[in-house]
Parts: C-alpha cells; structure tokens; sequence
C-alpha cells in the first residue's frame, strides 16, 4: 500500500515506522526537516520537506497515486484541509484525518471524513481506567 | 444584516469600517490576538469578540445561529475554510465568504460549498500583468458562459500589421469588439479596418481560446 503521512510528529513519525517495517511504501511530509529526526535510523520510506495544505506540493510528492493518506499535524484546521484536498482533488481511496476539537471532529465525522479525535479517546480511557478497581499495591 | 467577520487583520478592519459606515448592517469581528481586538475596539467601538473563530463554544457567543453572512478574511487558509465549513453545517449560516491565499485552494474551497472565494492574490497578479510587457493578453471581464473579454496590443513585429479585420482567421467565437490607437483614440471596428503597430485590440472570445487569440494577434511572421 502507498501512504502518505503528513505531519511527522510523535504519532506521524511512530506511524509511519510501523508501516514502513510492515513493507508499505510510506512518504512523509512536515513543513521542518527536523521532525524526521524523530523516524528510526533504518526507514526507508521517503522523506519531503513541504507543507501538505499546498496541492503543488502534494501534487509533487505523488499524493494521486497514494491508496492513503493520513493528516496528523499540530494544527486541526490544516488536517481538515489537507485532507479534503486529498480526497476530493486527487481522489485518494481512504483519508485519515487527526482533529482534537472534538466538536470540529464529530461535525467532519458527519461529513464524511474518517476521523480520530484524541481527545475524546484520551478522556474515555482515563475514564475507563479510573471506573476499575485501581491495580494492586497503588491503592490510595 | 448581520455580518460576522472572522479574522481582525487588515483586511477584516477595513472591511468592517466599510460595513459599518452602513448603518442597516450590524458587525462583529472575531479575532485571538489581543492587540488586535484592543485596537479594533478604540477605533471602530465594541463590536470585536476575542476568540477562535473556529472554536463552536466562541461562533455561539458571536450569535452564528442569526448571522446573514459570514466573512472568514484571516491570512490562513486552512481557518477560513474551517470558519466557513463551520458556519454553513453547523449553523446554517445562509451566505459564506472565504479569502484564499493560495489560488489552488479556490477549486476546494468551492467544491465544499463555501459560496463565495475571494483572492487577493490572484487580483494582485492580474494587476501587475497587466503591466508586464511580457504578458501581452489582458483578461478584462468575465463574461457569462465562459466568455471573457481581454485586450492585447499588437506589437511591431506582429503579422497582423497592416492586415484587415476580416482577413484575419481568429478563432472560434472570437470577436473584435474595439481598436484603440496608440494615441488613445478609440476605433469601431469594421470588416475593412487594418490593424496597425501598438494598437489595442480589445475582443470577446472563449476562455479556452484565449492563447489561439493571443497568437493570431502578437505572433510574429
């Protein structure tokens, strides 16, 4: 499969590692050279320095043969676009879009998007974990 | 109407000192900096919320449910887009407005259901090619049905020179509609006109045939 990651943070760079060892053919895109510091020293998918919001950029990184796309920058808004240009523009199968406002993310939800917001997953499982009994020898 | 500007830059100033100057309008600015709203505030009165305009908890508070129109103006793309997608799903907001940036976004921007995409950019390039001898075709006006109205000025070396209008072959649906001369007098023209050095055509044509015009007008023996 041919992924495109944008955004090589903590979760983009740890991603995009995963499938890399799987044997996907992975591309990332940050706007910093130094986030793909952050990629393990035996990736081999390709690294592009650019900002994934302009379609010339996505254009040139290859995003219209991609089978996926995956938005996980900092910024909601930037994922929000990023991926409706990769979906609609260039027709890319399956987009996975990052937003923590979990008010923006149940509203692009609706509208057709794939979404995560880790921020509502975060609270549920904060919350789950706090509603069993606390593991032994950490009782208050 | 009331008119909710996202955004509090220069541009979301001066367009609500426009809008205010009409008094059947009722303003209100939303912008995050501090300064900004500061000075908003002293010079234009209380009419700036400090806040994200993509934020739903702030468009409650900025009454989105009863705007007419919402006018996203930041410099950011990706938050004008928000702000409008925003306004018109969540909100209902009837009429949406989004600058852009980056030209390439107008497709996107349209194609989402922002109503109407207003680029500055793409009116400061038209301005400066209008002055650049290089690009010899001046779009003018669009016209309805993909027509569009350009003048060009026939240079020295041109082949035209000297030809008459219904001696040239121009390309479909292309229509001489005026000649200026180089002193500024303006000529109707006729099947029999010639067409001499530096004057300006000014004509209809298709959007798509644009550069067959171009190069019947400019092209060089």
């Amino acid at each position: 499969m041919r992924v495109v990651i944008m955004g090589c943070g903590r979760v983009g760079s740890s991603l995009a590692a995963r499938l890399s060892t799987e044997g996907h053919d992975v591309t990332v895109l940050d706007v910093r050279a130094d986030a793909f510091r952050r990629l393990p020293s035996n990736f081999n998918g390709k690294k592009h320095i650019g900002n994934g919001i302009d379609q010339d950029v996505l254009a040139r990184i290859g995003v219209g043969d991609a089978d996926a796309f995956i938005a996980v920058t900092q910024g909601d808004n930037r994922n929000v676009l990023a991926t409706q240009v990769a979906k609609h523009i260039f027709g890319v199968p399956r987009t996975l879009c990052r937003i923590y406002d979990p008010i923006r993310e149940e509203m692009y939800r609706e509208l057709g998007l794939e979404t995560i917001s880790p921020t509502v997953m975060g609270a549920n499982v904060l919350h789950g974990l706090l509603s069993e009994a606390p593991p032994a020898g950490e009782e208050a | 109407m009331y008119v909710i500007i996202v955004g509090g830059g220069k541009v979301g100033y001066y367009l609500a000192k426009e809008l205010l100057a009409e008094p059947q309008h009722e303003v209100l600015i939303i912008e995050q900096n501090a300064d900004k709203c500061e000075r908003i505030a002293e010079e234009l009165g209380d009419i700036v919320l400090r806040g994200d305009g993509c934020e739903a908890a702030t468009m409650e508070i900025a009454g989105f449910g009863r705007a007419d129109m919402v006018i996203a103006v930041t410099g950011d793309d990706e938050d004008n887009l928000v702000s409008c997608q925003v306004a018109k799903v969540k909100f209902n907001v009837p009429r949406t407005v989004a600058r852009i940036n980056n030209p390439k976004n107008q497709e996107i921007f349209q194609r989402l259901g922002i109503d109407v995409t207003v680029s500055a950019t793409v009116a400061i390039l038209a301005q400066i090619e209008q002055e650049l001898p290089t690009h010899q075709m001046i779009p003018f006006l669009t016209l309805g049905g993909g027509l569009e109205l350009v003048a060009v000025k026939v240079p020295a070396e041109a082949q035209v020179v000297g030809s008459a209008i219904k001696d040239l072959l121009l390309p479909h649906e292309s229509l001489i509609v005026l000649l200026i001369s180089p002193d500024g007098a303006p000529r109707a023209p006729t099947p029999e006109t010639t067409i001499a050095i530096e004057d300006e055509i000014v004509a209809v044509t298709r959007r798509e045939n644009e550069d067959a015009l171009r190069a019947v007008l400019t092209s060089s023996a």
